[in-house]
């Protein structure tokens, strides 16, 4: 992977990872922002010199572990980007192992933007699940999140494996591991199931529930990550497998609607965030859906808007939890007098995300929506105008007025200890504030880094009829707000959604196995103890004393040794924590990886 | 910044007048602007087409939303912890 002065910058981070626990202060702190920020500058380097790089022969198959070309390079610039935002956000965290899971993930992220074959962006992608997992377990805070964590897991390991058969197929019948786009006039079951998978991570409905579910449970700065990371690396997958399949538009117009409805209902803060998040990944999916030059610089435009923005609310979200302890707007409200900056910061991040001139979402979402215009897909482009509107109601209005305005709905000491966040978390939420800013007002910063650049100069976004149109729509949001905000307000529910049939399946499953099948096994093991056991117990005893003391007795012991070190290894890694277990076996298995790839 | 908020709150409703004043200043403006190069003959025809569409986009999401807790998703909050 060193060929050609090419140094893998997920392979920067994962050594980053790998060190970082041995590092005590002071040299903690620099380390944490140094590995980032060189593996940005990597990025940034390997942008000016695209080409194919790490190209390794492995079996009878030929992996790419660097493609970089304008479309590679633009998601894997804001990648990097938002991991030195998010490190410094998460800068003074003791617990070492969230920032080596958040290391992992993003390097999993910049593994699979960059790979151009099949297997290894499957191994990348695995990287990315098994990582973020972790970022959900380690929030102590929360009792449900273990379980999160496992759902989460689950679902993943289920989009894993839909992708891992699509990939087997797809090789058997053509021959190829080659990561390229998909045929879709003539798609066969491999081309459903590749596409299956990589939706799962985009959480297109219905693969969708996940994400409310994981991203309201991680804890604080996993949270931060895992907003940016999974959707928008499966985004780009897409954009590269399934660009130009129809059924991905009305797919991401049904995603837009619905997260946007959720949105207005959800009394979670981080569910309700997180529910835009699926609302605004529609817009993406349907951009690949059109799949023209102007849809795909759109989708990469506004998955690199939508990271900034989308980071910089879930940043100041975090910080009320980290705050207040709760995250309900059923228990927040008036938090401005406490918390002023943090109230800016969401604000900017809410103007952005509703497409408020300069702002990013201005020059980034617009592209899309005029993508789809100019395909003549009306119902398309009046649709995801409509969800604008919603969004400023969302993520404008009604999370600002819950959370900051009105009176405390909490207990009174969770208000009196509410303060802004230390200083890094602030730095955090400045730079990208200042990013969403500096993007919407000289567009052309973010537009010079699109994949087709041959019809940039073709796409104004300043042009007098969008202001007006976007314009009128935000101010009648406004209005509209004015007179309904109280049916929009805080209501204590959970809203069902379809992780009721693996949630209420799952509790099924466990009443079954804890009533009848348990019924059945106690019987059956009572029967067996009472006729078969007891007699081939006593002749195994004998054997067993006779094995022990007079075999291994005449022999050197051998016995006794491996029972010892069993017993040690067993103590070290089987503590019947299955979620150290499964970290110390992942960890394993990816070094194995790497050394038989290297070797 | 916490005194100016308290502030302008203070001022309620002299500043929702002042909201509604700039809304339609944008809605007049807007009708002055240039439609010709509109995406659809709905937007040429009707004078302050997205006004319309934004305030009924809104009041479709807010009836739909509401209607959909009501007719069964929205569960008390334990609903999966029992």
């Amino acid at each position: 992977m060193t060929t050609s002065g090419f140094f893998h910058p997920a392979l920067m981070l994962i050594i980053g990872a790998l060190v970082l626990p041995l590092i005590k202060e002071p040299f903690r702190r620099p380390f944490l922002v140094l590995i980032p920020v060189l593996t940005f500058i990597n990025v940034v380097w390997l942008g000016f010199h695209q080409g194919t790089y790490g190209v390794l022969h492995f079996l009878d198959w030929q992996l790419t572990f660097g493609r970089i070309d304008s479309l590679s390079n633009a998601f894997a610039f804001i990648m990097a980007l938002m991991a030195i935002i998010g490190t410094i956000y998460g800068l003074h965290v003791r617990d070492v192992w969230q920032q080596v899971a958040a290391w992992f993930y993003v390097a999993g992220s910049l593994g699979a933007i960059y790979s151009g074959d099949y297997l290894s962006l499957f191994l990348f992608w695995e990287m990315m699940a098994f990582a973020s997992t972790f970022l959900i377990w380690s929030n102590r805070q929360d009792p449900d999140a273990p379980a999160a964590g496992f759902r989460y897991l689950l679902v993943h390991t289920f989009g894993g494996l839909l992708l891992l058969m699509g990939f087997v197929l797809n090789y058997q019948a053509t021959g190829s591991i080659a990561f390229e786009l998909l045929d879709y006039d003539n798609a066969r079951l491999s081309t459903w199931l590749i596409m299956g998978g990589l939706m799962l991570n985009a959480a297109v409905i219905p693969l969708h529930s996940w994400l409310p579910d994981a991203y309201s449970k991680a804890s604080i700065t996993g949270s931060v990550f895992m907003c940016a990371f999974t959707t928008k690396t499966a985004i780009y997958t897409l954009a590269r497998a399934c660009a130009g399949f129809d059924i991905l538009i009305v797919l991401g117009v049904v995603m837009a609607i619905a997260g946007i409805i959720y949105a207005l209902l959800e009394n979670d803060i981080r569910r309700l965030l997180g529910w835009e998040i699926i609302s605004q990944v529609g817009y993406m999916v349907a951009g690949v859906g059109i799949g023209t030059a102007l849809a795909i610089n759109g989708t990469t435009a506004h998955a690199f808007a939508h990271i900034l923005y989308k980071g910089l609310l879930f940043m100041g979200a975090g910080a009320v939890i980290q705050a207040t302890g709760r995250q309900r707007f059923t228990e927040l409200g008036g938090l401005y007098k406490k918390m002023p900056l943090t109230l800016l910061f969401v604000i900017v991040g809410g103007v952005s995300v509703s497409a408020f001139p300069l702002f990013s979402g201005f020059v980034s979402k617009s592209m899309i929506i005029a993508a789809s215009y100019e395909e003549h897909l009306l119902w398309t482009g009046f649709l995801l105008t409509m969800v604008s509107a919603g969004t400023f109601l969302v993520a404008g209005l009604r999370l600002p007025w819950l959370v900051f305005f009105g009176n405390y709905r909490g207990d009174a000491t969770s208000f009196a200890k509410a303060a802004d966040p230390p200083w890094n978390m602030q730095l955090a939420m400045l730079v990208a504030a200042l990013l969403c800013f500096i993007i919407g007002a000289w567009y052309p910063l973010l537009y010079g880094l699109l994949p087709h650049q041959d019809i940039i100069g073709d796409y104004h976004p300043y042009s007098s009829y969008h202001l007006s149109e976007t314009l009128q729509i935000l101010a009648l949001t406004g209005v509209a707000f004015l007179l309904l905000k109280e049916r929009v307000g805080a209501r204590a529910a959970t809203y069902l959604d379809l992780d009721w049939f693996y949630r209420r399946g799952g509790q099924l499953v466990l009443w079954l196995a804890r009533n009848p099948i348990q019924w059945f096994d106690t019987a059956w093991g009572e029967a067996y103890r009472v006729v078969g056991l007891f007699s081939l117990m006593t002749t195994a005893r004998f054997w067993s004393w006779f094995d022990w003391h007079a075999i291994d007795g005449l022999l050197d012991g051998s016995a006794r040794g491996v029972r010892s070190f069993g017993r040690l290894l067993a103590r070290v890694l089987q503590r019947g924590q299955i979620q150290q277990t499964l970290g110390y076996t992942v960890s394993f298995v990816a070094l194995l990886l790497f050394v038989y790839i290297w070797l | 910044m916490i005194s100016l908020i308290d502030y302008l709150l203070e001022r309620r409703t002299p500043l929702r007048y002042l909201f509604y004043v700039l809304v339609f200043a944008i809605v007049v403006w807007s009708l002055t602007v240039d439609t010709s190069h509109a995406h659809t003959w709905l937007e040429r025809t009707v004078p302050g087409f997205w006004s319309l569409f934004g305030l009924g986009a809104c009041i479709v999401l807010i009836f739909a939303a509401r209607w959909l807790s009501g007719a069964g998703i929205a569960k008390e909050e334990d609903y999966y912890d029992n």
